[in-house]
Order: structure tokens, then sequence, then C-alpha cells
């Protein structure tokens, strides 16, 4: 999101919660972060598809809720106002298409008309067939995270997503030579799936609360978080969302507060540390290692002031619409080990990781037949979880490094504090007081080393990067 | 108790604040703001003026304040030391080195002979061209760089760089238009110091707001000390460049007009006059820079790109006629370097290229050096 876009959002949330009724909060959210989806979708290559992609978030937001409403709300009186509305939405921007204007809500001509309201007919009818005739079971709610899953996988994958880009790009009757990953650029999609695989893996379990439709999409696309999060909890958002909209000057002065200081870190800090932060270039033209150190810590605050700057712009902005967005950085590169840091460096991804995967994981692991030792049962967990978070940033061997790297450090914390805690309970204040400092500065240098594999583009380039860092080449 | 904090009122405030700083900004404008530099302690002196059109690969932006263009340079770096024989080259993009590493351009080459003068200093070469073509331009510059006590000056110059409409246009020079207006003043150059081309700026355009383009130049400059002190990388080395144009077309204009007889009004003969009472009694070597001599479609015509015959050999003449007249150091080079030592341009040169001039430039500065 450029500058331009991210005032605007701060105009439109300020004016809304001035303005907006409580009880019409709802439907000014859904309006919005609809459109939302649709401006901030960057314009694509391949004809209708910036347009095809922000519909489609729309129809898997719907078709999320239609598998996990339970059937006393799954009625006519409860959803018509919000398919109305994302109806209305979808085709108004189609028809931006006849008007000889600039569109300022789609990033370029929206398809023709009728193939529009054809789409809108088929996905309708999908969604009125799953809320009529199926009820949320294990196995369909598993056939759809599948789905996201492979969708995901497609999406993420350079080589997939190439090949689909290919496909689309011959369905439109363009050449399928010029495809490329950034085709498929999907604005959202990796947080939209995150939300989509809670709330399925919630309904499975039974503790998924009852959504209507409308929440349910707010709580989706909720448009300051759609970009870059936090991603929060389904039961937690609607606590905020049905909670009637008043805000007080301790609100405004805390989201003025955390806007101002999140543009300071995305456009002033994060931007201009990306003049000189590690990239794919710069890392081969860099002559000594010192710089070397200087460019990879810059690489390290700049990606920490962007994802935060973002972060506090999304929380101040949800103050503004009375939804309390969770935190997401703590001070991470201020922590003393790196479990701490991954307690404090994208709370609410490692929060959902650590419900969806990594606990379910230790606990099979533990209570199989034949039990692992408790180290490797450990040593298996963070592993995969953290090449799993990795591949998550993409399918790409830098990313599986890079969770190699985690893994292997949060393991290695795991032991080295199970080793100390006995033996280090004594020491004077002194002494801890300079671990404690010496231990921060460790763990920062130890998340620096690992933006190495994150920065680059291939293993070949991080080890060269490597070698340069400590004087080997 | 603490009093409940009053967002209007705090919001009131700042843009009270805010105001008051722009205004304040405004009316002070501060004058020498780019002399503040890290370059020169923090980074090394950058061994050519900041000019770039790709900034993010370049590591390099074009900025239009001359403080900071000449604090980033090494040329400012210290005070100059007393076995130092100080030489300063100015001109154009050919000087600056286009497609050519630092090292790899006329200056780099020179300084890195290891001259010496015949009372022993060591010459010391700074490159100080900028790749804009103007005899005007260059002279701002030079103006600026006299400062640096320089003891001789080396000023490549070719006919591109000469009529009257070309002088104001370069952006360096309309956005310096107290600079231009005080060297018009100065030598009495024949144009308007009102002319339109000179950007003026308003009270509101002096504001923090006004000024933020400029202001944000000034920090990228400094940001910019990183890459090149990490890499010395300043400009896109391309793998692969279209190479100068050699087939031509029937036209044979030049500046708009068809010939036989070039009209020497409309050449800046006078600015490059006031270079040499600029430089007072410190000595300028004039060189008239190579060109490609191109063999191709229409080259009975045409030289090159740049020039049809006629037009640039009635230059040459004026400029060996104006040179014996006024006594100039004047070394005419302009068929030195053969057609396969051109890069992307009719003036630009491969670093062979560059080193066929430096043997030539070389004799005169030695010469000069010891007179």
């Amino acid at each position: 999101m450029t500058l331009a876009d991210t005032l605007l959002l701060i105009g439109v949330a300020g004016l809304l919660g001035l303005i907006a009724r409580p009880d019409r909060r709802l439907y000014f959210l859904l309006g919005l972060s609809a459109l939302a989806v649709f401006a901030f979708q960057p314009a694509l290559p391949i004809r209708g598809l910036d347009f095809w992609l922000p519909t489609a978030t729309l129809s898997v937001a719907v078709i999320g809720w239609a598998l996990t409403a339970p059937r006393a709300l799954r009625t006519w009186r409860n959803t018509w106002l919000a398919a109305l509305i994302l109806g209305t939405i979808v085709l108004a921007l189609a028809l931006t298409r006849y008007i000889n204007l600039p569109s300022l809500l789609t990033a370029s001509l929206p398809p023709q008309i009728e193939l529009v309201v054809v789409s809108l007919l088929v996905i309708s009818l999908l969604v009125f067939l799953l809320v009529r005739f199926t009820a949320p079971g294990k196995t369909l709610l598993s056939l759809a995270s599948l789905v996201i899953i492979g969708i995901f996988l497609v999406l993420k994958t350079p080589a997939l997503a190439i090949w689909a880009a290919a496909v689309l790009r011959g369905l439109n009757g363009q050449s399928t030579r010029t495809a490329t990953a950034q085709d498929l650029s999907w604005l959202g999609f990796s947080y939209i799936a995150f939300r989509l695989l809670h709330t399925l893996r919630d309904r499975q379990t039974g503790r998924m609360p009852p959504v209507t439709l409308a929440e349910y999409v707010v709580y989706m696309l909720f448009f300051p978080a759609l970009t870059a999060g936090p991603i929060d909890r389904i039961e937690r958002f609607l606590t905020d969302l049905r909670r009637p909209l008043a805000l007080t000057s301790e609100d405004w002065s805390e989201a003025g507060k955390r806007v101002v200081v999140g543009l300071f870190k995305k456009f002033v800090l994060a931007d201009s540390l990306a003049l000189i932060a590690l990239n794919g270039t710069n890392a081969l033209q860099v002559r000594t290692s010192g710089w070397t150190w200087v460019l990879l810590y810059a690489f390290a605050f700049q990606i920490y002031f962007d994802f935060s700057g973002y972060t506090d712009i999304a929380i101040g902005l949800g103050r503004l619409l009375g939804i309390r967005l969770p935190e997401n950085f703590a001070a991470p590169y201020l922590k003393p080990n790196l479990t701490q840091f991954w307690n404090s460096w994208h709370m609410t991804l490692t929060q959902w990781f650590r419900s969806y995967f990594f606990n379910p994981l230790t606990r099979a692991l533990r209570s199989a037949k034949r039990r692992l030792p408790t180290p490797v049962t450990i040593l298996f967990a963070q592993i995969s979880t953290m090449v799993l978070i990795g591949l998550w940033h993409g399918v790409a061997a830098n990313f599986v490094l890079w969770g190699l790297w985690h893994g292997a450090g949060l393991f290695v914390n795991n032991r080295w504090s199970e080793f100390t805690r006995p033996r280090l309970g004594n020491l004077p204040r002194t002494w801890t007081k300079a671990l404690e400092v010496g231990s921060t500065l460790l763990t920062f240098n130890y998340v620096a080393l690992g933006w190495v594999f994150f920065a680059l583009p291939d293993p070949a380039t991080s080890w060269h990067v490597f070698l340069k860092l400590f004087g080997l080449a | 108790m603490r009093e409940p904090v009053s967002p209007l009122r705090v919001l009131a405030k700042g843009l009270l604040l805010f105001a008051i700083f722009n205004l304040v900004f405004a009316a002070w404008a501060p004058a020498h703001l780019g002399d503040l530099s890290l370059y020169g302690s923090v980074f090394p002196g950058r061994l050519r003026l900041p000019f770039g059109e790709d900034s993010q690969h370049a590591y390099n932006l074009s900025l239009f304040n001359l403080d900071a263009m000449f604090s980033s340079q090494v040329l400012a770096e210290g005070v100059k030391p007393q076995n130092e024989y100080r030489v300063i080259v100015i001109g154009d993009s050919s000087v600056w080195g286009i497609l050519l590493r630092p090292e790899q351009t006329l200056s780099g080459q020179l300084d890195a002979q290891g001259l010496a003068t015949c009372d022993g200093r060591q010459i010391r070469i700074y490159n100080l061209g900028y790749p804009t073509i103007s005899l005007t331009k260059d002279l701002m510059i030079l103006n600026y760089a006299m400062r640096y006590q320089a003891d001789l000056v080396v000023w490549p110059v070719t006919l591109e760089a000469f009529p009257f409409d070309q002088q104001l246009a370069s952006p360096i020079v309309a956005n310096n238009t107290e600079a231009v207006q005080e060297l018009i003043a100065k030598f009495h150059l024949p144009f308007n110091p009102h002319d339109p081309t000179l950007v003026q700026t308003n009270f509101w355009q002096r504001t923090l707001i006004g000024q933020r383009r400029n202001l944000a130049d000034l920090l990228r400059l400094q940001l910019y000390g990183v890459m090149w002190a990490s890499t010395g990388v300043d400009q896109v080395y391309p793998t692969d460049y279209s190479p100068a144009q050699t087939d031509f077309d029937t036209d044979v204009s030049f500046d708009g007009r068809q010939g036989p007889a070039l009209d020497q009004t409309q050449l800046a003969f006078d600015v490059l006059k006031a270079g040499e009472r600029e430089v007072g009694k410190t000595p300028l070597l004039l060189v008239n820079e190579p060109i490609l001599i191109s063999a191709g479609k229409n080259s009975d015509l045409r030289y090159n790109f740049f020039y049809p015959r006629w037009a640039y050999d009635q230059y040459r003449q004026d400029l060996t006629l104006q040179a014996g007249l006024n006594d100039w150091n004047y070394l005419d080079e302009w068929n030195l370097v053969p057609a396969g030592d051109f890069t992307n341009s009719a003036i630009h040169l491969t670093p062979a290229g560059e080193h066929l001039l430096v043997d030539k430039v070389k004799t005169s500065i030695l010469s000069l050096s010891c007179r």
C-alpha cells in the first residue's frame, strides 16, 4: 500500500468513527472492506484478473461462512442485506467499465458485465446449495481446508504459479511465454487463508461461535488488517464488533498515536532503510565484511519497521472502528532468547501455528504408541513448525533454510535453558544483567543472520554472504 | 490526577506547530543545508558529482543543491595538502564518465598515473563533470569549484554545449537561478536573468512542504553514502547497450539550421571567455573533446548523430581562432579516438578511448604545471 492509500484509509476510518451509527457500523464495515479488496488489488497483466481475484476473495469469504455457519443462522432473514451489499458492490464496480472515467476502485477496466452477472449467479447457486443441503461436517470442512492449502501452494510455489498464470493467459488468449509468478499477486490471500483455516478448524472442533454472514465477511476482510494482518481470532473479533461503537477521547488519542507512529516507522524509517538493506544485487557488490554487516542490520531493521509500522497503522485504524486488533510485535529485537523473540515477532502468526500445528503435533507425538524421547519430539515439532512458517512466505529453498535456522535455534535454546536453569539460578544480579545483555545481543545477531536467507533469492548467494560476513570471501 | 487528553486539542496544537515550523523554515530559508554531509567523515567522498536516473540501482541521484553535491565529493574532504597540485576537470557526460567506473574516466586514469610537478608536488585530478551539455552549467560548476583552490582547470568541450538555447535548459542550471543570475551579472553574459526557464520559488515553495522533495533528496544522498562506501558503485553498468548511431538519413541540420554557415552569434563563446576570467591566474586547459567519426550511411554528410560535417568543421575553425586570439591553452583532439572506442553516444568513450585522451592531456598538464 502506498502512503496515499494509507492516508485515504485513515480518513475513511476516522470519518466512520465519527458518523457511523452503532447499529449500522457492521454494514458500513462490510461495504468498505469489500470495496477495499478491489481498491487495493494491484493491477495484473492477465486481462480481468485484477477484478476476478477480489471477486474470488469475496466469494471465498461467503463460501467459508456457508461451510461454517450453524443451521439456525442460515436463513434468508439473516443474510439478505449482506448478500445484497456484496452483490451490489461487485455489480456496481463491474458497471464502471461503461463509464468513461479512470476508475479509482479497480486496478484496470473491469470485465464485461454479462460475465460478471453469470459468475455471481454461479457463486450464488453454489452458496445456496451449500446452505440448503450441507451441514458443517468433518469431511466437507477438511476438504475445504485442503482446497485452501492447495490454492496457497499454487500461489506460493513459483513453478506452479507460473504454470497457473500460463493457463489463465492461455484461456484469455494472451501469450503464455511471458507468464510469471507475479501475474497471480492476490491481495491479502495469505492472511485470508489463515482466517479461513482457523474458522474451518474451529468449526470442526466445535469452538467456532455462531456468526452471521456480515460478521463473518467483515472478520475475513476487515480492511485495516487485510494486507498485513494481524491475524485476529474470530471469537475475540466478534466481541468488539458486537459492542456498540462509542469512541472515547482515549480511543482517539491511542488510535492517532498508533497511526502516526506506524506512518513514521513505515514511510520514514523502513522506506529509508530499504535504500541500503541487503538484497540479491548488493549482496554481490559489497566489498568488505564490515559493510556487509551494515547492510544486513539495515535489512533487519527495515523488515521490522516495515511490518510493525503496518501493524501499528492497522491497530490504530481498528481502534477508530471500535475493533481492538491484537498486538503483533513486542520489541522483538530486545529479547534475550529465541523463544522470547518468537513470542514477540509476528505474534499472531506464531500463535496461529502454535494452536493449529505445533500443539496438535506435539500432543500426537507424545501420545503415540512408540513415544519418542522428549528432545527428539521438541526438535521435530520446532523444526517442522518453523519450516512451515518459512514456506508460508514462499515455497523456495531459502525459506526452508530460514525455517531450519530458526527451528534449530529454538531447539538449542530449549536445551540450553533446560541445562542452565538449575545451574545459573543463584548468580549475582550484576552477572544476571550482563548475561541478559549478552544473550540479547546474541539473539539479535542470530536472528539477523537468519535474515540472510530471507533477504536473498537462493542458497548460493546466501552462502557467499555468510562467507563475506565472516571475512572468508 | 491526570487530566484526560483531548484529541481535538492535540490535533489542533499539532497542526499549529506544523504550520509555524513551515513558516519559520520558509522565512529562514536555510541557505547551506547541503553543507551538512557525512561524506568525508563517515563515508569516503564520491569520485564524481552525484548524478543518477535509476537511484535504486545506481546508489546515486540527481539533485540540484550545489552545496550538497560538492559536500559529497572527494574534493571537499579536509584541507588541501601542501604538496598537492590540484587539477579539476569540468565538462559533460563524457567527463563524468557514463558507462565508466570512476577509475576508468579521464580524471580517474590521469589520477592513477601518479603524476608529479617539476617541483615535486603530487598532481591530484578531480572529476567535476556533470552529465548535461551546456557551457553555462560548466561555468556554474567552475565558479563553485574555485573555492577549492584549484591549480589547474581542464575543460573538455564540444559543439553541442555551445548553442544559446542549450545554456539554461539543463535542469541543474534552471534550478540554480541565483547562481546563474550572479554569473550573468558578473560576466555580463548575454542571457536574460529572468528567463522563464530559470525556476523561481515563491514563499510557499520554500516551506517544509514546498521543499519536501529537495529535503528528501538531501537525506537520500546521505543514505546512498552507505552504498557508495560499501560497493563503490555510483551508476548502473548495463551488460549491453545500444551503440552510438553510425548510419544517418540525409538531414544535415544543426540546432535548427541547415547551413552552410554556422551563426557564431548563436554560440556561447562568451561563456568560454567568462570561464577564462573566472579562473583568473589559474591556468585553464581547453580541450575540444573527441567525437565519433562514423563510416556508415551518409557519413559524408554527418560525422555522427550530433554533428553535420559543415557545422562541426566551422565550429573547429572558430574555436581554434578564438583560442589563438585569446591566447588560450587549447588542445583539439576531435579525431583522436577510433570509432570502435565509443560506447552509447558520439562523445562517450571506452576505457581504451579515454586512455588515448589521457596521454594527450597528461602532456599538457605536466607542461602547464611546470610553468
